[in-house]
């Protein structure tokens, strides 16, 4: 029963970890543009910058 | 917006470290991920602008630039690059973009409660007892208040403001189970009772936002892209003064009798007539069609379309509020209001379903105190009824089915715009189709099978040049037969006349022909020899499957098309439909009224903005994705591509989506008749009413996900 103490602490903090996460990746606009994130990985970056 | 704002631009001209002037602009032509990559890149290259960002999904560019460059030099750049570009309101966030968010994070919340919680309720189920069974209780009430405030918020809200209009929805029996049991499983916890519903109310939660983020994501989804409305109707106009001036004035300052100088390539922004010039004007933000219509002095121009020719003077009539155009958005608008009446399928389901549940609840307690249980269990067993019966699959039996059938629909070139839109297709009994860009392509073919290899080639070398609308539709046609085009020199354009140039030592023209025919024609002059080259304007290639298709499904079609009556009579008779022409938007509009006030539910698919009051007035509406702006924005779907056949094809799915969400529903309330009898005797716990809602919600998904395949070939 002891094993509690530390047990139930350690899944909520990772779920608590698992949520700010989610928030964190909303707000940063992660989910913004979903199919333009597909898109992107296309794109050549290697050409010269002129 | 945020990671413009966080990289420092080093091309910002030295001399301003004012504040940067963000501007947004919708660019529907954004279709690969060259495009993002030539406009992110590209656009930076003007002189003051710092940063352009290109969001995809809804084909929106944001720019972070100098206040100095007004939008209409970033439009012009756009334009440079080749896309097509609007700008649109500052305001970075739309209320609809709001909503979505606020549910996927109450969403999120309710996740991870509902996982921390079910954690907890399954070692009391496994047989945790006493001061264990005390402290999980302890911690999921902890968990539970906050997630419920939380995630709770949108259904508590929506409740209140239909009790406070002595209405119910949805959200009242889900609002009053969920408050219920919370309250009740908090006496427990405090007592040091047996049973706790945290995990149900919390899971009731989540089930029910999956199913409104759904359908908030649908909505969002298939709107980007689409256009303001009026957007393409000149904002300025050049007027010239008495003194011979001229100077810009803008749209809304415009009057009635003032004289007015359009250039060529300029977009009229108020009705007016010609009295000096000879051009050709694109009506197709007005009619849908493409086909320029030539102009002399006393002709009617109207606002919103475009000159193709060579510049004219035109002497306004009708201005600002006043124009054609505005009074078709009027229209629009009014017709618009009607469709707002009705009502969705899962608020008529609850409307029915509410009150028994409650009675059932009620009848409950009554019931058990009556046989002298004690007002404690009465209460435990009437709230485990209100649970076991909250509508958890009902809340996800219309979202995921439609959610799955527009997923369906969007892979065959249909977008529907949301859930209700899938629901008043699936009742339509009767079809309305314009002519113009709606069965037919609306844009000129050549008929080139007259002319041999040679003339072939030359024709294409001419009319590459050259960005008339027939020549284009020449050149369309050409390429597509795989011509080379011949090496035509001293190519010359002459507005209004034709194109010549040299070949070969010989003179080679695409010139207007003599005949004052009604169709379309160019001739083709090699030295001596010339060709003429009909255009016509094809009936789409599976117009005829389509209409047969809709007949098949038990809905007659018929035309209502502005255009010529001859015109209009062939394409009905090779389609074998009837028909009705030279029809004005207004009748149009009264056609449609006729037909809904007689109990009919009619489907209109019309492209032009004389369309638009009757796409907005039709039970539901479809548009093609040539349509003009407005009517895009008017329409329920907007199918893309040459084929027609995505319009019977949403009637099919919409069809069979409710047949799906009628399973769903029917599925939802069996269960709870076998389920009601045990909560009503007493033998609900936590554990059961748990296993339960999760099973039907599996359920539920499960039967909507057979959609995925109802958009591939029809069966027979």
């Amino acid at each position: 029963m002891t094993g509690l103490v530390f047990l139930i602490p350690i899944a909520l903090l990772m779920g608590a970890a698992g949520l700010a996460a989610f928030f964190w990746a909303m707000r940063s606009g992660q989910y913004e543009d979903m199919d333009g994130a597909a898109a992107r990985i296309l794109i050549d970056d290697d050409e010269d910058a002129s | 917006m945020n990671v413009a704002a966080n990289t420092p631009d080093l091309r910002l001209a030295p001399s301003t470290d004012a504040v940067l002037k963000g501007s947004r602009f919708t660019v529907p032509g954004m279709r690969c991920a060259g495009c993002i990559a030539k406009i992110e890149r590209e656009l930076p290259k003007i002189d003051g602008v710092a940063v352009a960002r290109v969001n995809f999904s809804a084909k929106r560019v944001a720019v972070e630039h100098d206040p100095s460059i007004s939008e209409d030099d970033l439009t012009e750049a756009l334009l440079r690059l080749g896309f097509e570009a609007q700008p649109i309101e500052a305001n970075p966030l739309g209320l609809e973009t709001q909503e979505r968010k606020s549910l996927v994070r109450a969403l999120g919340v309710a996740g991870f409660g509902m996982m921390n919680i079910m954690l907890l309720s399954v070692s009391i189920w496994s047989g945790a007892e006493g001061s264990t069974r005390d402290l999980f209780h302890w911690l999921s009430a902890l968990i539970a208040m906050p997630v419920i405030a939380y995630s709770g918020r949108p259904f508590f809200a929506s409740a209140w403001m239909a009790l406070k209009y002595r209405r119910t929805n949805m959200d009242v029996p889900i609002s009053i189970g969920v408050i219920l049991a919370t309250a009740l499983s908090l006496y427990e916890t405090i007592t040091g009772g047996g049973h706790a519903y945290f995990e149900s109310a919390v899971m009731l939660l989540f089930f029910l936002l999956a199913g409104r983020a759904l359908d908030a994501e649908m909505r969002t989804r298939t709107r980007a892209g689409i256009g303001a409305l009026l957007g393409r109707m000149g904002k300025s106009a050049s007027v010239i003064g008495p003194d011979g001036t001229t100077a810009r004035v803008a749209a809304a300052d415009l009057e009635p009798g003032m004289l007015v100088l359009v250039a060529a390539g300029e977009a009229l922004a108020a009705d007016g007539e010609v009295e000096d010039g000879n051009s050709a004007i694109d009506n197709s933000m007005l009619t849908g069609e493409s086909t320029p219509e030539p102009i002399g002095p006393g002709s009617m121009a109207h606002a919103g379309a475009i000159n193709l020719g060579s510049p004219f003077r035109m002497r306004l009539t009708r201005t600002a509020d006043d124009t054609a155009l505005a009074e078709i958005a009027r229209l629009m608008d009014e017709a618009g209001q009607s469709r707002s009446h009705y009502v969705r399928i899962a608020d008529r389901a609850s409307r029915a379903y509410a009150p028994v549940v409650h009675t059932l609840a009620a009848l409950a307690f009554v019931g058990w105190m009556i046989a002298g249980a004690g007002w404690h269990q009465s209460l435990v067993i009437a709230i485990a009824v209100l649970i076991i019966t909250c509508p958890c699959a009902m809340g996800l039996a219309v979202p995921t089915a439609q959610v799955v059938a527009s997923g369906a629909l969007l892979k065959r070139g249909l977008l529907v715009k949301d859930g209700s839109a899938l629901e008043r297709l699936a009742e339509t009994d009767i079809a309305l189709f314009d002519k113009t860009g709606t069965l037919t392509l609306g844009e000129p073919r050549a008929d080139i099978a007259s002319l041999d290899a040679e003339a072939r080639s030359v024709a294409l070398g001419l009319a590459q040049s050259s960005r008339h609308p027939l020549s284009r539709g020449l050149a369309d046609a050409l390429r597509r037969e795989g011509v080379e085009a011949a090496n035509v020199d001293t190519v010359e354009e002459i507005s209004g006349q034709g194109i010549n140039g040299g070949w070969n030592g010989l003179r080679v023209a695409l010139e207007r022909p003599d005949t004052d025919a009604t169709d379309l024609a160019t001739r083709l002059i090699i030295g001596d020899t010339s060709h003429t080259i009909t255009f016509s304007d094809p009936l789409r290639p599976d117009a005829a499957e389509t209409i047969a298709a809709l007949r098949g499904q038990g809905i007659e079609a018929s035309i209502l098309s502005g255009d010529r009556v001859q015109a209009v009579e062939v394409a009905a008779q090779t389609l074998g439909m009837t028909a009705r022409a030279q029809v004005s938007p207004q009748a149009k509009l009264a056609a449609l009224e006729a037909l809904r006030d007689s109990g009919k539910h009619p489907l209109m698919v019309g492209d032009g903005l004389n369309d638009g009051p009757a796409l907005a007035a039709a039970h539901a509406s479809i548009a093609p994705g040539t349509a003009s702006d407005a009517s895009q924005q008017a329409a329920d779907a907007v199918f893309i591509g040459d084929r027609l056949m995505p319009v019977a094809l949403a009637i099919r799915v919409a069809r069979r989506t409710m047949e799906i969400v009628r399973q769903n529903f029917a599925f939802a309330i069996g269960y709870n008749v076998l389920a009601v009898p045990l909560a009503l005797f007493g033998y609900v716990t936590p554990l059961i009413a748990a296993i339960a809602m999760s099973v039907s919600s599996l359920v539920v998904v499960a039967n909507s996900l057979r959609l995925a395949n109802s958009a591939k070939e029809p069966r027979a």
